[in-house]
């Protein structure tokens, strides 16, 4: 993977640590800086590289909020958060986030194959054009999504159920090796909830670390290795599973 | 074929025509994000803001354009700064800030001698434009393009995901602050062709019709500066041969493009009941229903 001249951000593209996990946060507080008290109140979660994990709870508890401020949209108001070791935004090209499908402007006038290329931009940096090898990621990626017929339409003519599909794409041609999916099966039809969970599958196949907000485990709840539940900004501990368990869940065989 | 060219037979027509295709080529190109990120309006209040900044840099003799510039950046500086806090609502401080500044500069106005010489900053008077008008405006185009051009993915991934953006550590402010302070610029090389109150017509229109014939932004950076170099020549051709306004003319040749591309889309739409669009039709219906489903879960 070759680094950009520019690189976006200051920090530099830094090499995970050996032995740290792929997302540690420790007594993780969080605020958006327009409302009154914090949205997430002192949660620790350490998950190990390759493991998949499900990220529960009700509309409000803090689900979207911890995938935010692990990818370094929302300010951290105390606390840790180490990406494979590093601080937020000294490995940005590491993190992959997938946002829900409303904060985009779908009537852009952009095509699905150059949605799918600003994945790659992380890479580039600035003053520096997608070249062949990103072409071909960015089309690798949006077959694997079963979007190649529509990769010349503009994004807005797709159904709810591509646009999340493209946006997939995205995060799989940003080849990053933490992804965190906010709501990936939210809105979108049976097929497209197949596709995504193979996905997932795979890029847990190829060691990534995928952390997945989610309502609906009743379905997919074999695809996870382990659960972090959420409710009112802190952890809650379910009496089958709780974070501090996952190593030991990591060998479970991935069944579903 | 000679009532085409006589016009421009002479130098200061010759000098007209350039700066108007640079200009409206510029604007045009800007525009196409102008238009897509909604920003329509601050492209107005910008060139009106101007106003006062012109009319001192009159009153002290110092370069209009600079003066016009000054005042511009301080007002895109200003907007940027204050859409970023919430305290008041973007648009309505805008309103606030461009009217009270317009009113400055026609106060300050109302107050010189020359008043003839400030009617040209409100319509403009591209056939007055001097070689140091020229070098100025064909600098401004020359920056404008380059950095459209330079940093043309960051513009359009801010616009339409900001979110992946911040992700990846490109901020999404500083791409809006570039594009006022490009807007600055070429609302200032605008007012030397069609002045302060039309300037934001160069802006808009062209690129507006331009999307209402392509999808894709390229095609409408080349449609926009295409139509705008035609609408410069004919909206000159017109105010020499009819004796009129020149910058009311160039405008009106552009609202007139406008309004032939609109009425084309439009029957084409209505006898080409959409070749792809059947298809896509149904996909959305099949995908409703589980819509539903899995919010309940």
């Amino acid at each position: 993977m070759n680094d950009p001249w520019l690189p976006y951000s200051r920090g530099r593209h830094a090499d995970p640590v050996d032995g740290a996990p792929a997302l540690l946060t420790e007594v993780l507080v969080v605020a958006y800086p327009s409302a009154h008290g914090p949205a997430l109140r002192g949660v620790s979660v350490r998950l190990p590289c390759g493991t998949c994990t499900a990220l529960v709870g009700p509309n409000g508890s803090g689900k979207s909020t911890l995938l935010k401020a692990v990818a370094g949209l929302l300010p951290v108001i105390s606390g840790v958060v180490r990406v494979h070791g590093n601080p937020v935004g000294a490995c940005h090209h590491r993190v992959a986030y997938l946002p829900q499908r409303g904060e985009i402007d779908w009537g852009f006038p952009i095509s699905v194959e150059r949605l799918v290329l600003t994945g790659r931009y992380v890479h580039l940096g600035w003053l520096r054009w997608p070249g062949r090898r990103d072409r071909d990621i960015a089309c690798a990626a949006i077959d694997r999504l079963g979007l190649t017929s529509l990769a010349g339409q503009q994004i807005g003519k797709l159904s709810g159920g591509q646009q999340q599909r493209a946006l997939l794409a995205r995060a799989l041609a940003q080849e990053a090796d933490l992804l965190l999916l906010d709501e990936p099966f939210n809105g979108v039809d049976a097929r497209t909830q197949d596709t995504i969970y193979d996905a997932m599958r795979d890029l847990r196949g190829q060691g990534k670390t995928l952390v997945v907000a989610t309502h609906d485990l009743s379905r997919l709840g074999g695809a996870f290795d382990a659960t972090v539940h959420l409710q009112a900004g802190e952890l809650v501990s379910p009496p089958d599973a709780s974070p501090c368990c996952l190593v030991a869940e990591k060998e479970r065989a991935w069944t579903g | 074929m000679d009532w085409l060219t006589e016009p421009f037979r002479y130098a200061f027509m010759q000098h007209a025509l350039l700066a108007a295709v640079l200009v409206g080529v510029t604007c045009a190109v800007l525009g196409v994000h102008v238009v897509q990120r909604r920003m329509a309006f601050i492209g107005d209040a910008l060139a009106h803001t101007t106003l006062p900044g012109l009319v001192i840099a009159h009153l002290c003799g110092w370069s209009l354009s600079l003066g016009g510039l000054g005042a511009a950046l301080a007002t895109a500086l200003l907007i940027g700064w204050a859409s970023r806090r919430q305290a008041v609502k973007e648009d309505t401080a805008i309103g606030v800030v461009f009217t009270g500044m317009f009113a400055l500069g026609v106060l300050l106005m109302s107050r010189t001698r020359s008043y003839r010489d400030l009617t040209h900053m409100l319509f403009g008077n591209v056939l007055g434009v001097t070689t140091r008008d020229l070098w100025f405006i064909g600098g401004v185009a020359v920056v404008v393009l380059l950095v459209l051009t330079l940093f043309h993915k960051e513009l359009e991934l801010t616009a339409f995901d900001p979110t992946h953006a911040e992700v990846i550590g490109l901020r999404a402010d500083l791409m809006r602050f570039l594009l006022l302070g490009l807007l600055a610029l070429a609302v200032v090389t605008g007012i030397q062709t069609v002045g302060v109150i039309l300037t934001s017509a160069l802006l808009i229109t062209p690129a507006a019709t331009a999307a209402l014939l392509s999808d894709r932004m390229p095609w409408r950076m080349l449609l926009g500066a295409v139509l705008a170099t035609a609408c410069s020549v004919a909206g000159l051709m017109l105010s020499f041969v009819a004796e009129t306004s020149s910058g009311a003319a160039i405008v009106l040749s552009c609202t007139a493009a406008f309004v032939v591309a609109f009425a084309a889309r439009s029957t084409w739409q209505q006898f080409r009941p959409a070749a792809g669009e059947p298809a896509k039709k149904d996909e959305s219906n099949a995908v409703a229903p589980p819509e539903e489903v899995s919010r309940c879960n």
